[in-house]
């Protein structure tokens, strides 16, 4: 088993006819993800290489399958178009654009959650569930197929620790991108409870950054509900307060947010937190083996 | 993006909520015709981006014009540091606006709440200080209410935080409506923090915003073209500067190893790898994904343009950069702008291998190899200590 996609996914690509959608979805179908549709307003009828391309996502839904849908869209038409996704039948919605203003995420957020509708990101790599499917970004060259289940905030430092887990020989079930804005559809708690139901994972590595409580949150989760070990990562620890890293999301206000705020409510409740994606790898080969 | 005060004040006004008239001015002429034309006595106020700025001397009440030309003349210039030790900040900028009789002083804000997903309205009937200085002498004389996400503030949730809050009677009526409209004011236009401190009562028995601090998502500002110039003014360090012009996302630190890596939480990463080398980050800079080699040569120009910088350390790991790309711009940029500073240089991932034949067929003198992010931080940490 995996996470949130496998074997059955049957995906379509809102955005899939433009330049970024069209070769990472590619990119995913070429990994062996079933992509059933894209989803371009007044080009349906089209194709992209064989991808049937319709008006609507619900129109994927009902003639192509669909059940996941992955958003490519310009920040500005994301919202609307992970709306349209939450609509339209879909399970699980997993949304890469970076940018998206946070007042659209604010109902958006609310409206996946009334309907059951999981949704991953937005600003995110993707998930990659090794050997099934790969929906997003992440380049899966980096990975195998392991026990070890990934859950970050951050797109390549995912990608530094998933292959020091290779290098060291172990592997990954699945690696969810939760994505590094303010207001995510998804956070380390749901993505934590998911690995904790999912018997193909041993392990959870967990990597966070500054900005708002969603690690810590997830610290007292992990003491209350998560049975197998987890290992955490937290980057920002030279970060200055007040200023935005990169990520919408990475800032530290006033005195909340800090990395060593994160690190300490984590080891707080007995999860091990390396200084570096390195020893956090290490740390999380070594737990494992002596499971 | 933060807004200074005025411009804060310009919003509020444009929603329909109650401030000072005051003006704008950058020049000492400018702010005594602004104190002119509202009359005395008028608060002449430095316009910067941190709190404090009474007690650091920037606010000054002038009874005449002659008094307005000599605050604006101490003002205007002056480097005005945070209560945190933010800054300094040299005032570029004064509003002048018509004093205010204040009767009684409040608190209130919206803001973001991350954790609860929904933005929360906070009401004081004790303003004029610090909201943790409230929230720590009087927990419960700061009222905290969560607002529908899919719904807003209306009247009746406004009313009962008011009541909740303990506001005088007599202005209970009127901010009942004004904590509809600052939500509706943070909703339209893009506001995740909106404070107001202190909202007061005058000696008219009207509730005023008497100041204004108000934070932009940066992501919605396609959304407000209006706002779009007064962006520059936060800027103030040059290299900043430059790389806002260049479209990278760069933040200025205070040490001399200068710092490129791909993707945010990587580059992160790599600052605090390097600090545990004992080294001192002289700034993040996220190359994000998909950089170009142009990309890389703008990018180690912003660098390079900053002279505390003595070594660079370049770690990036390529999912859809590619090391080649990544390689071309190194050995481009190098000879463009006659590097010399010793470079490391840690390439993983997508086409590395070729970037680094690229790099090695280069011959760069200045170029140092390290195969691991650890590694490269103490290579680099060792030559920015060897050129002291």
């Amino acid at each position: 088993m995996s996470i949130i996609i496998d074997n059955d996914t049957k995906l379509v690509v809102s955005g899939l006819t433009g330049r970024e959608g069209s070769f990472h979805g590619l990119r995913n179908r070429a990994y062996g993800t079933q992509v059933v549709a894209g989803v371009t307003p007044g080009k349906g009828g089209a194709d992209v290489e064989g991808i049937p391309v319709f008006d609507s996502i619900a129109e994927s839904v009902e003639k192509a399958g669909a059940n996941t849908s992955m958003i490519f869209v310009p920040a500005r038409f994301a919202g609307d178009a992970i709306n349209e996704a939450i609509d339209s039948g879909v399970e699980t919605v997993i949304a890469i654009t970076e940018g998206i203003p946070v007042m659209d995420m604010l109902p958006t957020y609310w409206r996946a959650r009334e309907k059951g509708v999981r949704l991953i990101g937005p600003n995110c790599p993707g998930v990659l569930s090794p050997n099934k499917a790969n929906v997003g970004i992440i380049p899966a060259q980096f990975f195998d197929e392991g026990r070890i289940g990934v859950v970050s905030k951050s797109g390549t430092l995912t990608y530094q620790i998933g292959n020091e887990l290779k290098q060291a020989g172990e592997g990954n079930s699945s690696i969810v991108g939760i994505g590094g804005d303010p207001i995510v559809g998804s956070d380390f708690i749901d993505i934590l409870t998911l690995f904790e139901a999912d018997p193909d994972t041993d392990l959870i590595v967990m990597v966070g950054e500054i900005g708002g409580d969603a690690e810590e949150r997830a610290a007292d989760f992990i003491a209350e509900k998560i049975t197998k070990p987890v290992v955490a990562y937290i980057a920002g620890f030279t970060a200055p307060p007040g200023k935005q890293m990169g990520h919408a999301g990475a800032i530290i206000s006033g005195s909340s947010g800090t990395a060593k705020a994160k690190q300490e409510a984590l080891e707080a409740k007995g999860v091990r937190v390396g200084v570096s994606p390195t020893e956090a790898a290490e740390i999380a080969v070594e737990t494992l083996r002596s499971l | 993006m933060d807004l200074l005060e005025y411009q804060g004040k310009e919003l509020f006004a444009r929603h329909g909520l109650p401030v000072p008239e005051g003006g704008h001015a950058a020049t000492i002429d400018a702010a005594v015709e602004a104190a002119e034309s509202h009359g005395y006595p008028v608060a002449v106020k430095a316009q910067v981006l941190i709190g404090g700025r009474g007690k650091a001397g920037g606010i000054k009440i002038a009874q005449n014009a002659e008094e307005a030309r000599e605050h604006a003349d101490a003002i205007l210039g002056m480097d005005i540091t945070g209560p945190h030790g933010e800054g300094p900040f040299k005032v570029h900028e004064l509003w002048v606006e018509a004093g205010s009789q204040i009767e009684s002083e409040f608190y209130a804000s919206v803001i973001l709440d991350r954790s609860a997903k929904k933005l929360m309205v906070m009401l004081s009937r004790m303003g004029g200080m610090d909201v943790e200085a409230i929230a720590e002498s009087d927990p419960d004389a700061l009222v905290k209410e969560h607002v529908d996400p899919l719904n807003g503030l209306d009247a009746t949730q406004a009313e009962a935080i008011v009541a909740k809050a303990k506001i005088p009677a007599e202005a209970a009526d009127q901010v009942a409506p004004i904590l509809v409209k600052l939500v509706e004011a943070a909703i339209a236009e893009d506001a995740t923090l909106i404070e107001v401190n202190p909202l007061i009562v005058n000696s008219d028995g009207q509730v005023v915003l008497l100041d204004a601090k108000v934070s932009i998502d940066g992501n919605a500002m396609y959304r407000h073209p209006e706002l779009e110039g007064l962006e520059a003014a936060e800027d103030q360090d040059e290299q900043e500067k430059m790389a806002k012009e260049r479209g990278l996302t760069y933040v200025s630190l205070d040490g001399d190893i200068g710092i490129l890596g791909n993707g945010a939480g990587l580059c992160m990463s790599t600052l605090d790898v390097v600090a545990q080398a004992g080294g001192a980050p002289a700034n993040f800079l996220d190359a994000g994904g998909g950089s170009k080699a142009e990309a890389i040569i703008d990018a180690l120009e912003v660098i390079t343009s900053n002279p505390d910088v003595k070594a660079i350390l370049f770690n990036i790991f390529g999912g859809i950069t590619r090391g080649d790309e990544v390689a071309k711009g190194i050995i481009e940029a190098t000879r463009k702008i006659g590097l010399e500073l010793p470079l490391v240089v840690r390439l993983d991932g997508t086409n590395s291998e070729e970037g680094l034949a690229l790099l090695g067929e280069a011959g760069l003198s200045n170029l140092h190899h390290e195969a691991t992010m650890i590694g490269a931080a103490k290579r680099v940490v060792e030559l920015a200590a060897a050129t002291n």
